[in-house]
């Protein structure tokens, strides 16, 4: 491109008729301004500003009528370092994020092996496993609220068969959480068996072969050949996970609402109840802004203490 | 994998099948529970037991539901998602295209600040947007959800068609520029078109997020004439609170556009899926 004018150009069937010095021009700055203002354009109006915006409203006390709110500097996040309730939902976010490394990775990398093992019956298997992800939240927690439900539900209808008395899954505050995240991790693990079944098929079968031949048991190849050859793969389930974790919404809040009493309360669903339930706007973007900020933050250390373990090994 | 003689039986073959269908299970069973339980009418749910197959097919409560308002519900979720997804495709291919291909200084800041925004939590952005939403005069129209939709595509969108771009061989672009081809007809005659699997891929994976979206859908409109499918679910609740077969028959309903649209495109939907993975 940078040799426009060159003699080469008097060859060519169809001489231009665009001046080089126009054409220069139009290549170094014109082109690239018109083919990106659109998605700067876009990521500006709904992604830059009210990430800024959000920061600046948390300076305010307001219930969203009226022209602006009443400034508070930083009260905001004063009574947010004091929030009880703020720091059980961060707490809870990060159970989350602790179960869906713990449980939800291994289980979905177990069932990638399976799939990889099943050969031909895999294909069905694959459809079947697939379901949850096309389902919208409000859906799969309409579902799931319908089969925890202590007297209509078919988990208690099962326990009482056996007889056992099960609980009031969603309504019971020691139990509403870890119940959503079971179907949370129901919902996801899907998606990362895919991730770590695509990365067992790009797996050279002859180096599994091999090692085979050379005495070495099913579960040796596993642990020994396989696994670190996944190990990028993993680094990124990882970082999804918890990252997806710590701004989840969706399940809770069909499902609980972050209830009882906030058991189960995440950032987000306290920042939505703050704002639309309690129409205090400022500290709810107080909210919103802390918890861009925790995102932000374990993202950058995991990223580098990603990019430390990739040298390293 | 293929296996020498020596070993006939390993755990592996026990516990491949075993594991398989135990998932399976655990997948499709709640599956099943919704569709039976929507064929029962409501004094069965009540009466019997819960894993029993409907005694006969009870049609009333799709009939019932698919006489309201859910039709609404349905355009809207086609106009909006259409829209949308038009939009992010060639949104993001013409930037992927500068960023891929064009030289300009701030060409690798740029792309390393859009990448990051895939980070950015949704919900950061809602109260913004809502204001923003109220103040334009947009709130309650299906026109409110498009600029959102788009521009929460478009990091991850961008990202994949830049990589994808990258590809594309070097020699091609420069024999078209040699022809006296500009950088604008580059891209639509030649970047745009070989570029179909990206933006395939990118489309589906746009898709299926936007069909499924429920909070901002939830927050920037509020009369039923003006939401998508995902809030047919959430309004239904509201109104048939006890009838629960009638509630799950909408949840069947409101899932059967995509769960047809995947058994015709399984590979290609997976991969979409996919896509939004490549990098955290």
């Amino acid at each position: 491109m940078a040799e426009t004018g060159s003699p080469r150009r008097l060859v060519s069937p169809r001489p231009p008729p665009v001046p080089s010095a126009w054409r220069a021009a139009l290549t170094r700055w014109l082109a690239p301004t018109v083919f990106l203002a659109p998605a700067v354009a876009l990521l500006l109006v709904f992604l830059v500003y009210p990430l800024l915006s959000s920061f600046q409203l948390s300076t305010l006390d307001w219930n969203g009528l009226g022209e602006g709110g009443k400034p508070v500097g930083l009260g905001n996040w004063l009574r947010l370092a004091h929030d009880e309730i703020f720091w059980r939902s961060l707490r809870n976010n990060f159970l989350l994020a602790g179960l869906s490394v713990t449980f939800q990775l291994p289980t979905s990398m177990v069932l990638a092996v399976v799939l990889d093992e099943a050969g031909r019956g895999s294909r069905f298997l694959k459809i079947a496993y697939f379901l949850p992800l096309l389902m919208s939240s409000v859906a799969l927690g309409v579902i799931f609220k319908n089969v925890y439900d202590p007297t209509f539900g078919p988990i208690n209808a099962f326990l009482e068969a056996i007889h056992l008395h099960g609980p009031d899954w969603l309504g019971d505050r020691r139990y509403a959480l870890l119940s959503v995240i079971a179907v949370i991790c129901w919902q996801n693990i899907p998606f990362y068996m895919l991730l770590f079944l695509a990365a067992l098929a790009a797996f050279p079968r002859e180096q599994g072969e091999a090692a085979f031949l050379d005495g070495a048991t099913q579960s040796q190849i596993f642990w020994r050949i396989k696994l670190p050859h996944l190990r990028g793969t993993v680094r990124t389930a990882v970082l999804l996970s918890v990252i997806g974790s710590l701004r989840y919404f969706d399940l809770i809040f069909v499902m609980t609402g972050g209830g009882p009493e906030s058991a189960s309360e995440l950032m987000s669903t306290y920042m939505y109840r703050t704002v639309f339930a309690s129409f205090q706007l400022g500290y709810g973007s107080t909210i919103a802004s802390a918890m861009f900020l925790v995102v932000t933050a374990v993202a950058a250390v995991a990223l580098r203490l990603s990019k430390r373990f990739e040298t390293e090994v | 994998m293929a296996r020498s003689g020596r070993s006939p039986i390993t755990a592996a073959h026990v516990a491949v099948p075993v594991l398989g269908v135990f998932w399976l299970l655990v997948t499709v069973l709640p599956f099943l529970f919704t569709v039976f339980t929507s064929l029962k009418s409501m004094e069965e749910t009540f009466s019997s037991e819960v894993w029993a197959l409907p005694k006969r097919f009870c049609l009333r409560n799709y009939r019932a539901v698919l006489q309201g308002a859910f039709w609404i519900y349905v355009r809207n979720s086609v106009f909006v998602c259409a829209v949308s997804v038009a939009l992010v495709v060639l949104v993001s291919a013409m930037a992927a295209f500068a960023l891929a291909r064009l030289r300009f200084r701030l060409n690798k800041p740029i792309f390393a600040l859009i990448v990051a925004g895939m980070i950015v939590p949704p919900h950061v952005t809602l109260v913004p947007i809502y204001l923003m939403t109220r103040g334009l005069g947009l709130y309650d129209t299906p026109f409110a959800l498009i600029g959102p939709y788009v521009a929460a595509g478009l990091p991850v969108s961008i990202f994949i068609l830049t990589e994808f771009m990258r590809q594309i061989p070097r020699e091609l672009a420069e024999a078209a520029t040699s022809e006296g081809c500009g950088p604008f007809r580059l891209f639509w005659k030649i970047f745009f078109p070989l570029s179909w699997p990206g933006l395939f891929t990118v489309a589906i994976y746009g898709a299926i997020h936007v069909w499924n979206e429920f909070i901002f859908a939830y927050v920037l409109t509020s009369s039923p004439r003006n939401r998508t499918l995902p809030l047919a679910v959430w309004d239904y609740q509201g109104l048939y609170a006890s009838d629960i077969p009638a509630m799950l028959a909408v949840v069947t309903l409101t899932s059967l556009p995509l769960i047809a649209a995947y058994a015709f495109g399984q590979e290609r939907i997976v991969k979409g899926m996919m896509a939004g993975s490549l990098k955290g």
